[in-house]
């Protein structure tokens, strides 16, 4: 259906049942409970959980497919943001424009770095999209501050009155879907529950089914094929009459565009855009993204990005006082001595949790969560049809380097 | 690969499902089941404590959170009370707030807008936090300040001194205790006249970031009004660490003061650079070569160490002072912790008494009554004298401290020392000051939210 296999097909309808009922499902905890901290389904973190995995699934078009490890993608995001946070100041407060806006930014600024950077491979091409990277961080910081807002950022502020709008004097505007507030929620009170349907949430989804599924599509494609065909062996490629060039543009410029649509979204739910968004751990940080999910397979990057924005979010926030409120049961000895081996791993300790994560899923999953999946499966389901593996193998491929 | 196999039944069913996945947000509309956004209805009261935990400002950051723990520790009535005691403002009883015991949630702003976003609006999304507080950076507030205003609650800003908190990006939600950029200029230039004259040539390095161009233009425009000539002004990139290719060229200008327009890692380098290149010993144009950083912080002192002696810079409030209220806050943060406290746990410490002392007086909550309670309010006993949070543009307006790096120290906190105490009267400006970003700011109206 929808010009897809029926396991793709299968796999796009889960990510659409996961994606929809989002709301109940990072909920599970009884809001009284002490296990609530372990919440993740308020709208700001579902929002960056769907961002962020547009963004992730755009990164692994390029890197999962064609190999090219870019080092500074976080630049499409930051450049995406501002060109949708100036449509919002400018022209008008519905997210639309401003998210089409951010996608072309994005995609023009790319055909400029990608056009450089791609007479490169390996390395060198990563540390000159680093370089890039950096420097764009570096211009909106200072350089730039009049078109960016420098350190501050940019903002919607009282004295902005954009294109197609009717302000009231001093009225500060509010991104909008045609009238629909970006941060309107309906919440649902069940027992002892509280779920949160947010607009914003559910438009981000969106965005991020419709790319699901061009991912898909680009992935199955005979152009997917030849991105795979430039991974796993270029110099053959060239021999045999092939330009790669045109093909790893193309990917570089589709992935920078999604990177452009992710920026844009960020800007659509909260309406700010600093130059941080560019710097170079941001670029790291979908790296990892991608390589903790799965490099190279569909559902891998949203995974991964979920994983790691549940830590930033949730394991950052354990302080020490919720930790005495956990451990309250124990005689007070033990209590002192189990918070002071679990301290270093949470609050401002969830860099050194990611890293050990990490550790152990490049050590012991190659293929990053995604492999743990598919082991668990296999343990439980065990008459393997042969035909099975071989479908496995197919619909992923194992990451360059 | 392709395997079509649309049924009537199928696409019924598949376009049932994407309408419904449509329509779903369109259905639901904002529902206001209470007053303003995170009414505290049961016994309790959540702040949101949003403080770097991780990145340059850590160390700040950590010690304002001690002083936040402190005050909720005072709030419920519990330690010696601190500057509850001396505070000139009685309405706190040490019951909590409004009767309800205060909780409180914290968060990294990892001194980035975004994470500090992010964290700021899972307290009042997820936690359901009342007020938020902290932070150690001006973009930061910024950002999380618009925010606040946005979600409808209140912001009282950490350690921020850009003139833009309150100036250009002010908020009717946002609240700053701290001093800022122009008041550090105004309250140094008398103080450098007196000690170096009125006829000094100034060179300016300055970090090359919003904070940096807001104190450079401050100080330019205070010491130019004394007879001082600016040189040259010259931007560093915030991430440089070695800043010897900027100091080269100052002894070729010509100039006799070095203005370090730099906090925190910054100036520390760049001041050691200073003077290892033996600015200090050189004679320019007859005088002692001079150099001054206009914002000061205890922790940026013991960075640099023997360097900052005699160096005349500006700060918010230091524990060596001797009144009522700093004395009581000293005693208590040291009880609690063993060392004295910050100029960022001093601010954050007061912001948070002064938010429970706003709601207790207002009677309610609700973001707007509060910003009334605060707007205008005049207070005394919280460590920098008569304070007055001035209700146009949300800034207190209090006495500013002159200090110098002090030449023989007694101990690792005692490096700065008191050399003026500047009256308020002569920092204060009017609010649309050009400098603050003219006729133009406004707070714009406040915001209850749900």
């Amino acid at each position: 259906m929808l010009g897809l296999n029926k396991k793709d097909f299968r796999l796009l309808m889960i990510v659409l049942g996961l994606t929809m009922l989002a709301p109940f499902i990072l909920n599970p905890f009884p809001s009284s409970s002490g296990l609530a901290q372990f919440n993740a389904g308020y709208p700001d973190l579902m929002q960056r959980f769907v961002i962020f995995g547009i963004f992730a699934i755009g990164f692994n078009i390029l890197f999962g497919l064609t190999g090219y490890l870019s080092f500074g993608h976080a630049a499409f995001l930051g450049v995406g943001s501002y060109g949708a946070m100036w449509m919002m100041k400018l022209f008008s407060l519905n997210v639309i424009p401003a998210i089409i806006m951010g996608v072309i930014v994005a995609g023009i600024f790319a055909v400029a770095v990608g056009y450089v950077s791609l007479r490169r491979s390996g390395i060198y091409f990563s540390i000159l999209t680093l370089a890039f990277a950096q420097m764009s961080y570096a211009l909106a910081y200072s350089v730039l501050t009049p078109i960016t807002g420098g350190e501050t950022g940019l903002q919607i502020k009282s004295t902005d009155s954009p294109l197609l709008s009717n302000l009231a004097e001093g009225e500060i505007g509010r991104a909008n879907l045609f009238g629909m507030d970006m941060r309107a929620s309906y919440e649902m009170a069940v027992g002892d529950w509280l779920f949160t349907f947010n607009a914003g949430y559910y438009i981000a989804a969106v965005f991020m089914l419709i790319s699901f599924y061009l991912a898909i599509r680009i992935f199955r494609s005979p152009f997917g094929t030849m991105l795979r065909a430039v991974k796993s062996n270029q110099t053959r490629m060239y021999y045999t009459g092939l330009n790669a060039r045109p093909y790893t543009l193309a990917a570089f410029v589709i992935s920078g565009m999604y990177a452009g649509l992710a920026g844009g979204l960020l800007v659509a739910m909260d309406t700010q855009v600093g130059p941080e968004r560019m710097f170079w751990t941001a670029s790291g940080e979908v790296v990892l993204m991608t390589i903790l999910g799965g490099a190279g397979t569909l559902i891998g990057p949203v995974l991964g990005a979920g994983a790691i924005k549940y830590m930033e979010n949730i394991l950052s926030k354990i302080n020490k006082d919720i930790l005495h409120q956990w451990f309250a049961f124990l005689p007070d000895g033990l209590e002192d001595f189990i918070i002071t081996l679990v301290y270093p791993f949470i609050g401002k300790g969830w860099h050194l949790t990611l890293g050990l994560i990490f550790m152990a899923v490049v050590i012991f999953l190659p293929g990053g969560l995604v492999e743990g999946g598919q082991r668990i499966k296999r343990l439980f389901s065990r008459k393997k049809k042969p035909g099975d593996d071989e479908a496995d193998k197919a619909s992923q491929s194992t990451p360059a380097e | 690969m392709t395997k079509s196999n649309f049924t009537r039944r199928g696409l019924l069913k598949t376009s049932a499902i994407a309408g419904a996945g449509v329509a779903l947000p369109t259905i639901f509309t904002a529902q206001s089941a209470h007053a303003f956004t995170n009414e505290p209805t049961g016994s309790s009261v959540t702040l949101g404590f949003n403080v770097p935990q991780s990145g340059p400002y850590a160390d700040e950051g950590a010690d304002e959170l001690r002083a936040y723990e402190l005050a909720v520790e005072h709030l419920n009535g519990g330690g010696d009370g601190g500057m509850m005691n001396t505070f000139s403002s009685k309405a706190l009883q040490g019951n909590g707030i409004l009767g309800k015991e205060v909780k409180y949630v914290t968060g990294d702003t990892q001194t980035k807008s975004d994470a500090a976003r992010a964290s700021a609006k899972s307290m009042i999304e997820k936690d359901g936090a009342i007020m938020i507080t902290g932070g150690s950076s001006s973009g930061v507030a910024v950002a999380v300040q618009a925010l606040c205003q946005e979600a409808g609650v209140i912001f009282m800003a950490g350690l921020t001194h850009s003139n833009d908190t309150t100036g250009k990006d002010r908020k009717a939600n946002g609240f700053r205790h701290f001093f800022n950029s122009y008041m550090s200029g105004a309250a140094l230039a008398p103080v450098l006249a007196a000690n170096y004259g009125t006829d000094r040539k100034a060179y300016h390095l300055t970090a090359d970031y919003n904070w940096g161009y807001t104190t450079e233009e401050a100080v330019k425009a205070s010491t130019e009004a004394m007879g001082w000539e600016t040189v040259a002004a010259v931007k560093t990139p915030l991430t440089q660490t070695d800043f010897s290719s900027y100091i080269a060229p100052v002894l070729q200008s010509g100039a006799d003061t070095l203005v370090l327009n730099h906090y925190g890692g910054n100036m520390v380098n760049s001041l050691t650079n200073a003077v290892q290149f033996g600015l200090r010993d050189k004679q320019v144009n007859g005088k002692d070569f001079q150099i001054i950083v206009p914002l000061y912080s205890r922790l940026m002192a013991k960075g640099a160490g023997a360097n900052v002696k005699g160096i005349f810079g500006s700060t918010n409030w230091h524990w060596s002072l001797t009144d009522e209220g700093s004395q009581a806050f000293v005693k208590s943060f040291g009880t609690k912790y063993g060392f004295p406290p910050s100029q960022a746990a001093h601010t954050t410490y007061v912001q948070a008494l002064l938010y429970a002392d706003a709601v207790e007086r207002a009677g309610s909550f609700a973001p707007c009554a509060v910003a009334e309670a605060l707007e205008d309010f005049e207070f005394d006993g919280m460590g920098n004298g008569k304070t007055l949070y001035r209700g146009a543009d949300h800034q207190c307006f209090k006495d500013v401290l002159v200090v110098k790096g002090k030449e023989n120290p007694d101990s690792e906190f005692d490096l700065l020392e008191v050399v003026e105490v500047t009256p308020v009267d002569q920092v204060m400006y009017s609010p649309d000051h050009p400098q603050m970003g003219g006729a133009e700011a406004t707070l714009g109206t406040c915001n209850n939210g749900a």
